[in-house]
């Protein structure tokens, strides 16, 4: 660790790495302000982060022993940093936005691994006992809370944020952890997998790296709020994307394939010739529906559903658009489930025959990607790096500075948080939704077909109406997200209760789940078409998305950036990540192009000290990391991304562009 | 080597890339002044250079130095522009030339190396001229082309553009040269059609390909063949058998229920429907003692001159003078001769005539009785085979499965033209008596709803609307026609009423008497008041036209010069035995001194009104 100190004096102190801040912070740095964007954690993007398989193991650890630093002491440090006439807010230090974690694992043991004397897959038998409530969390409580609604509070979470349940025997994580060190990570012992091998949990950690395991499952609509910031603040060129390749969803216990373009209507067989004229009708209505008000004003205070009904749609052309085109709910009303429609057909064709894009290597590399960017324009990053308080000027009501977790004191006019660093005395409202969250390595896909290459969209209606509409995303090896021969597949609803009780239903009905560790499937010829689980993770993530400014009592130049929703795009936090910059700096413009390297002018020799911080940044940096990337670059570094950023700018299909950086 | 799939790692980009200088906070870019200028400058270097090396390449050229360095130079200038025609034609001197020194070997590496070259200039322009054909030559003189290679270049410039016509072109080459099986082409157009079914390019080869992998079973069109054992075998071998019509009728259905106003898949659809070529044939003879002529007629405009027609009289070959009806025609469905005068003038005597059509091996008779003036012969006209032309012999059972198809999509879709038009042909097909009343309904809609190509409907409605008149006029066996107030706009099959003797086209939108009208030759009254008629070109050489009746017409209003002319009425002169005639309500009779002028004009006409 460095000994060096930070700049004392920042324009704006941004405090989370999320999509949203990495979005603010880009911006910012990009018209010249002074950002340095900090992260408690040791990885980026937050909640929006990709995580290797063996990754993800030492991740759910961690976020098990976080504990809160005892405030008491160090607000004796803090006073020494105290001018007249300031107040000191201290923020939060431990992360309760994941609760409900629950892994089981159901690939088998059976490796010629000498170590692996016990199964360590009693997980899966395992019930989630109902452990002792967060003692972190009532202590903090204790402690800090003075206020009336103490009582109360505390109650609230009690039931929402539950302690993170370790099902994983420990002897797994313990030996992942071994094998992480064992591995040379410059030199990859991989053997070719073949298909057909059954794939074991040894497996899986040997291939860990393989896999990138995203905490949010959200795609790219290619006319969405991402797609076009990408392209115009030119960051596009620092990542490659692929395309959904189809949409399915599951309706009769089958899985189908849903028709959405032009080409898939045609070539559908589950539809009568009448039906692909009612659809096409439909959806050509959809596509400029505001020119024809008097086809749907009388009921644009009904439900779209009814609305679908009106308009003589089938039953089967009625599930497909609401669930899978539309992808809104039963209540959603008229007016806006055609808006939906209208974005997904208007995202079509764009660069593929779906409306969806997705980022290979996972989500994670989105947020990563503005930091990049933010990084260049000369902010500074610190990971493990947090902010203990921050300095509040009673007069104003305006926060003057922060103090860093090393006790330095740096001067801001502005102060960007992640939702997560918010204490609830500084919350008007705790109330807040969550989001169900499973992720799934399994063996085949949903829908086998030609090519296994295949990058899904299944749409899973509600059983019964009670019971939400689950989001399912299969991705293939090619999208960099997992090993050859696996699927990794992500399903995503709105909580009604835990993540396991919202989905165990529905992955039991698409997937085959062994009850013994490494169970072939039966003869039942049903069951055996349907892909094996071979890994699967539950766990709830907080879904701050319906709060707002009110929602916080906070000074007034401090902007909170909410989480991930729980919709399929990322619309709502690059509308978010805009209209804070747009408060921060009225009159500048969002995200405006990079200019091409070509165009700038480099006035003497080199980066000026002012421009470059990345000595200093790379020092603040842990040098394993260091080591790691290097091993990594050299390959990444291969890809030209002028040819990138045309490709998206043309509106060529992307996936000409995309060269799988696997193998060659 | 193994790769691992890396994190893409944001801190190594930042430790290694452009960090950007900063000002006041800001990064100062170039103005767009700056930048304009640099490319200009950038774009005259680019200039020279082309320029010298154009030189140099020409110079050699006509030094006739076919060598390395001149391959290597004209390479350089065509990646940079792949449409100098000149310098390919150079390369391909210099590549037969190199062709001459190496082993086959060197040869065969020589020309992938062409290929590569060909294929980097495509990628410049998928669409230049130079390049495919030189690829086309490069292809046909290697030792061992690679096809495999070559179909999948193609199908990756397709997947680009599928509407590249070069590329279709090339292909057809490398399939053809490679022996690709219609199979598999059937499949690479079940795929084109799958991605996108708007490029009728995909439904055209498909056409060319399902006769040969499927073709009809002769049994199948053993039905229309049998009358004509001349009929020539090709007139049927475009057909597909049942089993697949079907298919491909699916295929279409899903088509054009998915997107109606497609029109790719309506014209594949009107080529799955077929359509029957009438059979070559002399379709009427007829004599008249009077005047002493004799009339052909066949089933398809023809050249008589060039067919060679004989008559044969009473057993006697007799040399005639072929004529067409109207001397604009060089090809016509009748043709007049004049007999002999007096070889059949008497009435009392018996004759056979015998025309025979040497070309086709066919001839028709025609006995002329004692105390008849005239005589014919001719098939009992079917409605089935008179007009089926536009559309299918399919079994009507299809046609009738088709015509319920189409009309459960004209239910969802009623304005669709494609749908209406596909219907009106179905309904005619199968049965045009019938159907009229609907079709005429559909007609009106059509004209609603593509006001466009109104014309075209109505005088496609016109054209139907004959040749229902004809059919009823065959049935009741008479030699009169009536088809008034009807909005025609065109007069056709005209050859048809060859024997009709008085005709009634009153109130409708004629605007001329087609030169085609000469062909009636046995007309004696035409009753055309109330029409637009402005042009009586077709009233030529009636032989037995006695009464004319065009009331209310545009006679003779030339709306361009607006000048009446009085001597295009000169025309009605040819008719010998006409004498009455009626031109009230026309322009022509507002002319001063018509009164006097006309007689003199048509002295044969007694009975004149204006």
């Amino acid at each position: 660790m460095a000994s060096e100190e930070l700049p004392s004096q920042f324009d704006v102190v941004i405090l989370g790495t999320g999509l949203t801040e990495s979005v603010i912070a880009a911006a910012c740095s990009r018209v010249g302000q002074s950002v340095l964007h900090l992260d408690r954690r040791t990885y980026y993007a937050g909640n929006w982060a990709s995580f290797t398989f063996n990754g993800l193991l030492s991740w759910i650890e961690d976020y098990k022993n976080q504990e809160e630093v005892n405030t008491t002491e160090s607000e004796q440090a803090w006073s020494s940093l105290m001018e007249e006439g300031e107040d000191v807010l201290p923020l939060r230090s431990v992360d309760s936005s994941i609760s409900n974690i629950v892994v089981y694992c159901y690939a088998s043991e059976e490796e010629e691994n000498e170590e692996e004397a016990q199964p360590s897959a009693t997980s899966s038998e395992a019930v989630s006992e109902e452990t002792n409530e967060a003692s972190t969390e009532a202590q903090d409580m204790a402690i800090t809370d003075g206020s009336t609604e103490t009582v109360k509070t505390q109650n609230t979470e009690d039931e929402v944020s539950e302690p993170i349940e370790e099902q994983h025997d420990i002897s797994d994580s313990s030996q992942s952890q071994e094998e992480n060190e064992q591995q040379p990570i410059g030199s990859p012992a991989d053997p070719p997998v073949e298909v057909k091998k059954k794939i074991t949990y040894q497996t899986l950690l040997n291939e860990g790296r393989r896999f990138n395991i995203d905490l949010v499952s959200k795609l790219m609509y290619s006319r969405g709020a991402l797609v076009d910031l990408l392209i115009k603040s030119n960051v596009s060129r620092y990542a490659e994307f692929k395309n959904i390749s189809r949409i399915l969803t599951c309706r009769n216990e089958k899985v189908e394939q849903v028709p959405c373009s032009r080409a898939d209507v045609f070539a559908s067989k589950q539809l009568t010739v009448v039906e692909k004229r009612m659809l096409m009708k439909f959806l050509t209505f959809c596509l400029d529906f505001e020119q024809h008000p008097e086809e749907y004003q009388d009921h644009s205070e009904k439900p779209f559903r009814e609305f679908l009904k009106i308009k003589k749609l089938t039953e089967n052309l009625q599930d497909f658009v609401l669930h899978s085109i539309a992808i809104v709910t039963q209540e959603t009303l008229t007016e806006e489930g055609l808006k939906a429609t209208q974005h997904f057909l208007r995202c079509l064709g764009r660069y593929g025959n779906t409306p969806f894009l997705f980022p290979l290597y996972g989500l994670g590399e989105i947020p990563q990607c503005f930091c990049r960017m933010c990084a260049v324009f000369g902010g500074i990053y610190c990971l493990r790096h947090s902010v203990q308080c921050l300095v509040v000027d009673k007069a104003s009501d305006k926060v003057k500075a922060v103090i860093d977790t090393r006790g330095q004191r740096i001067s801001c006019s502005y102060f960007v948080v992640e939702d997560s660093y918010i204490r609830d005395e500084q919350r008007r409202s705790t109330a807040h939704g969550q989001i169900s969250r499973a992720v799934l390595i399994t063996d085949r896909s949903v829908l086998t077909s030609e090519s296994d290459q295949q990058i899904s969209l299944v749409t899973v209606p509600p059983l019964d109406s009670s019971s939400p509409a689950v989001r399912m995303v299969e991705l293939c090896s090619s999208s960099m997200t997992c090993m050859p021969g696996t699927y990794l597949v992500h399903l995503n609803c709105s909580s009604s209760n835990s993540a396991q009780e919202d989905l165990a239903p529905v992955v039991s009905r698409l997937f085959h789940v062994p009850s013994v560790p490494g169970e072939e499937p039966s003869e039942d010829p049903e069951e055996s078409i349907k892909p094996s689980v071979l890994w699967v993770m539950y766990f709830n993530m907080r879904d701050t998305s319906d709060l707002d400014n009110s929602s916080y009592s906070l000074p007034s130049n401090v902007h909170v950036c909410t989480g991930p929703d729980s919709n399929l795009g990322s619309d709502y936090s690059i509308k978010l990540a805009e209209s804070v910059f747009h408060q921060l700096l009225p009159d500048e413009e969002f995200c405006p192009p990079a200019p091409n390297p070509e165009d700038i002018i480099y006035d003497g020799e080199g980066p000026q000290a002012e421009g470059a911080g990345f000595d200093q940044t790379n020092n603040t940096e842990a040098d394993q990391n260091q080591a790691e990337e290097e091993s990594a670059a050299v390959e990444t570094d291969s890809s030209d991304p002028a040819e990138k950023i045309d490709g998206v700018a043309q509106e060529t299909p992307l996936e000409s562009a995309q060269t799988p950086l696997s193998e060659e | 080597r193994k790769r691992l799939p890396p994190r893409v790692s944001v801190w190594y980009y930042w430790s290694m890339g452009i960090t950007y200088t900063m000002f006041h906070g800001r990064v100062k870019v170039k103005s767009t002044a700056q930048q304009e200028e640099e490319k200009r400058k950038e774009r005259e270097k680019k200039l020279k250079v082309f320029v010298s090396a154009r030189d140099a390449v020409l110079k050699k050229r006509s030094a006739g130095e076919n060598d390395e360095e001149a391959l290597q130079l004209t390479q350089q200038l065509l990646s940079s522009n792949p449409d100098f025609a000149t310098l390919w034609n150079y390369r391909r001197e210099i590549l037969m030339h190199l062709e001459t020194l190496g082993e086959k070997e060197d040869v065969q590496k020589l020309f992938e190396t062409e290929l590569n070259f060909i294929e980097a200039c495509l990628k410049v322009n998928h669409k230049s001229y130079g390049s495919w054909h030189h690829r086309t030559w490069v292809t046909a003189r290697m030792p061992r082309p690679d096809w495999t290679r070559e179909l999948s270049l193609c199908d990756r410039c397709l997947s680009l553009d599928e509407r590249n016509f070069h590329c279709w072109d090339y292909r057809r080459m490398v399939v053809k040269a490679s022996g690709v099986s219609v199979e598999q082409e059937l499949q690479f157009t079940d795929r084109l059609i799958g991605s996108n079914f708007s490029n009728y390019s995909s439904w055209h080869y498909r056409s060319t390909l399902l006769p040969q992998l499927h073709p009809q079973s002769a049994s199948d069109s053993a039905p229309n063949a049998s009358s004509s054992p001349t009929a020539s075998p090709q007139t049927y071998s475009h057909r597909v058998c049942e089993e697949q019509l079907l298919k491909e009728y699916e295929l279409v259905h899903n088509a054009f229920f998915t997107d109606p106003n497609d029109q790719s898949s309506w014209f594949y659809y009107r080529w799955l429907l077929g359509r029957a070529e009438r059979e070559e044939m002399i379709s009427c003879v007829y004599v008249s003692r009077e005047g002493e002529t004799v009339a052909v007629a066949f089933s398809k405009p023809d050249h008589a001159l060039s067919v060679g027609l004989m008559l044969v009289l009473d057993g006697q070959p007799l040399q005639v003078d072929w004529r067409s009806a109207h001397p604009r025609f060089r090809h016509s469905p009748v043709w007049l001769c004049d007999l002999p005068a007096g070889c059949i003038s008497d009435i009392n005597n018996e004759h056979s005539l015998t025309i025979h059509w040497t070309e086709k091996h066919t001839h028709r008779d025609c006995a002329l009785y004692a105390g008849s003036v005239e005589s014919w012969c001719r098939d009992t006209a079917t409605d089935q085979e008179l007009f089926r032309s536009e559309l299918s012999v399919e079994k009507t059972s299809v046609l009738q499965a088709e015509l319920q198809s189409c009309n459960q999509l004209l239910e969802l879709e009623p304005q669709n033209k494609w749908c209406l038009l596909t219907i009106i042909l179905l309904m005619r097909a199968l049965d045009p008596l019938g159907h009229e009343k609907e079709t005429l309904a559909h007609f009106q809609t059509l004209k609603e709803v593509d006001p466009m190509r109104s014309s075209y409907y109505s005088d496609l409605c016109s054209k139907f609307l004959i040749e229902n008149t004809i059919l009823k006029m065959e049935y009741a066996e008479v030699r009169v026609f009536s088809l008034s107030n009807k909005n025609l706009t065109t007069l056709c099959h005209l050859d048809q009423l060859l024997l009709v003797t008085h005709i009634n086209l009153s109130s409708n939108q004629l605007v001329r008497l087609p030169p085609q009208f000469a062909m009636l030759r046995c007309l004696e009254v035409l009753e055309a008041d109330d029409n637009a008629i402005e042009n009586l070109e077709g009233m030529y050489n009636l032989p037995k036209l006695e009464e004319i009746s065009l009331k209310n017409n545009h006679i003779f209003l030339n709306a361009f010069l607006e000048i009446c002319k009085l001597s295009d009425l000169e025309v009605l002169a040819s008719c010998p035995k006409l004498t009455r005639l009626d031109l009230r309500g026309n322009p022509v009779s507002e002319i001063t001194d018509v009164q006097f002028q006309l007689p003199q004009l048509l002295p044969m006409v007694v009975s004149l009104s204006l």
